[in-house]
């Protein structure tokens, strides 16, 4: 079948995908504790550094303190990044050196099956990222109060939406060097360009316009409000964006996998 | 019928490598497709677990149409792949249960059957250790452990033997015997006669995409090529060679000639006399029909 034909199939949903993510599960919590720390040490770091660094010369932006406003940023960068290394590298690894997918795919499992235990997996990854972070951010006083709990929610669906991102570009990775186009053409212009260090407003027009189309710009416009006590304005709007990159990006993700292992 | 299979094809770039194969596996049979490299044993093989999508043709194992109902299918088959691809974040115990989770079989119905399916393995001993430690031997018995988890009616097995030494490789004939005592059916790829001749009830013979042959294997020796082979090797193989010998056929192969004879009398007596001391007789074996069948130049 052609790669058109696959991306004209709808993925086919099913409880299956938990076997998947439990077996995920099941392998992070052996090596939780060094995991933990690499995953939300390096964001933490990024928020103390630039927090109290950066802060000092930048003052304030919107009514708050840089830390406040940089805090909600790094949990969005962090979820994404979290859910990206996850749905790249482990997977991927999975996928062709471990032969753990093709092992999957014997047993009464589709490929459909596989790649959204993954994303689910990955999504989960962010959200532990985040989780973490916003605890640090509670305790230092950057928080606004329990509201900031529906971070978490929002952060799980942006958490599928940049997992399904990345699980297209490992479906059709012939190697790990190859994620490093992912890198430089995708993530660091998103992180750079989504308001988690500095508000969309001081960007030109245009670059400002074209970031309306990126993930994590909605993400971090849902979750900076949520944190620092604000008002979310057109929640359901960034909802829509971040549940729509979620499902297309599954959606293709999926056949781009079923192209790549139903042969 | 466990395995019914019509004008199975497959065709890669143009060409088919599975060419039009029909199959009938009966339930409790063990059955070999057998061929060199690259004859499409594997291709057919994935086709009929519904791991791969046929061009064309008709599948039914186990009563289900496959690709349609592959995953009903495969909840009652188990698969042993011909590289192991064992999870090697977990020991040989979290293995069994990660891998029956995959067939929607809780924790505890696996733990149920845990004690039997180590002593299956004979890993008992091993249960809690990680898999990188063990030898070939014992990943290849916990692959087909693990294809035993939800206890299925059909078990297909991709070159189970290949890799191994030959203390290991019996190991695995004398547990393959066992799963038949018990009635699994039994589907193998292979390309060691041995293993063909020794376990299956029938074997068929596959190259360039198609059954050239399929009978036991008793029955394509006794179709396929005379019963009694006389062996030359080194420097006699090279000195007769060329011979012409009057009622029997005369096949050099590498370094070796080999002579086939309906009558055993009558080919040794010609020999001893012709030849003298020096040669190996033997009765006809699979492989001398393999050969016959698929030829005998290097396949890559």
């Amino acid at each position: 079948m052609a790669v058109i034909d696959h991306l004209r199939t709808a993925p086919r949903l099913s409880f299956r995908f938990i076997a998947v993510w439990l077996r995920n599960l099941k392998v992070w919590r052996k090596l939780m504790l060094p995991s933990l720390l690499g995953n939300f040490g390096e964001p933490v770091l990024y928020l103390i550094a630039l927090g109290y660094g950066l802060g000092q010369f930048v003052g304030e932006i919107d009514g708050m303190r840089y830390m406040v406003f940089l805090a909600s940023g790094i949990v969005c960068s962090a979820a994404m990044t979290g859910a990206t290394f996850e749905a790249l590298y482990s997977a991927f690894t999975r996928l062709t050196t471990q032969q753990t997918w093709a092992a999957m795919l014997a047993a009464p499992m589709n490929v459909d099956d596989v790649v959204l235990g993954e994303i689910a997996w990955a999504a989960t990854k962010a959200l532990i990222n985040a989780s973490a972070i916003v605890l640090v951010a509670s305790v230092l006083g950057l928080v606004a109060g329990p509201q900031a709990l529906l971070v978490l929610p929002v952060i799980l669906l942006a958490g599928f939406a940049f997992a399904g991102l990345a699980m297209i570009i490992t479906a059709i990775s012939p190697s790990y060097d190859f994620f490093l186009y992912y890198f430089t053409l995708v993530m660091t212009p998103m992180l750079l360009l989504s308001g988690v260090f500095f508000p969309l407003s001081g960007l030109p027009d245009a670059v400002a316009l074209g970031a309306q189309f990126l993930p994590l710009a909605h993400v971090v416009m849902l979750v900076r409000p949520l944190m620092t006590g604000g008002v979310v304005e057109m929640p359901l709007l960034h909802l829509a964006v971040v549940a729509g990159y979620a499902a297309a990006s599954y959606w293709i993700a999926a056949a781009l996998a079923r192209k790549r292992l139903v042969r | 019928m466990s395995v019914i299979a019509r004008g199975l094809t497959r065709e890669y770039g143009g060409v088919n490598v599975v060419d039009g194969i029909d199959l009938e596996i009966k339930a409790g049979e063990c059955f070999a497709l057998l061929g060199p490299n690259g004859a499409g044993k594997t291709t057919t093989l994935r086709m009929l677990l519904g791991l791969t999508p046929p061009s064309a043709g008709e599948i039914t194992v186990l009563g289900e149409p496959i690709p349609q109902r592959a995953r009903a299918m495969r909840e009652r088959a188990g698969i042993v792949p011909q590289f192991d691809n064992l999870d090697p974040d977990f020991s040989v115990r979290e293995n069994l249960i990660v891998y029956g989770a995959y067939y929607g079989a809780g924790r505890r119905q696996i733990e149920a059957r845990m004690d039997e399916l180590l002593r299956f393995a004979e890993l008992t001993e091993r249960a809690d250790d990680p898999i990188q430690g063990l030898s070939g031997g014992m990943k290849r018995r916990l692959t087909l452990a693990r294809a035993l988890v939800n206890d299925p009616e059909l078990l297909a097995l991709d070159e189970p033997s290949t890799g191994l030494d030959p203390q290991a490789r019996q190991h695995i004939w004398e547990r393959l015997h066992a799963l038949r005592r018990r009635g699994k059916t039994l589907l193998l790829t292979t390309h060691y006669m041995e293993e063909a001749e020794r376990l299956c009830d029938r074997a068929a013979i596959i190259d360039h995409g198609r059954i050239v042959a399929c009978d036991s294997p008793r029955g394509l020796i006794e179709a396929h090529i005379e019963p009694h082979v006389v062996e030359l090797r080194g420097d006699l193989a090279l000195q007769w060679k060329d011979v012409a010998l009057a009622g029997f056929r005369v096949e050099p192969v590498g370094e070796t000639v080999l002579i086939y004879g309906q009558e055993r009398e009558a080919l040794l007596r010609e020999i001893d006399a012709l030849i003298g001391p020096g040669y190996l007789y033997r009765p006809a074996s699979l492989e001398d029909v393999f050969l016959r069948l698929t030829g005998r130049e290097l396949r890559d």
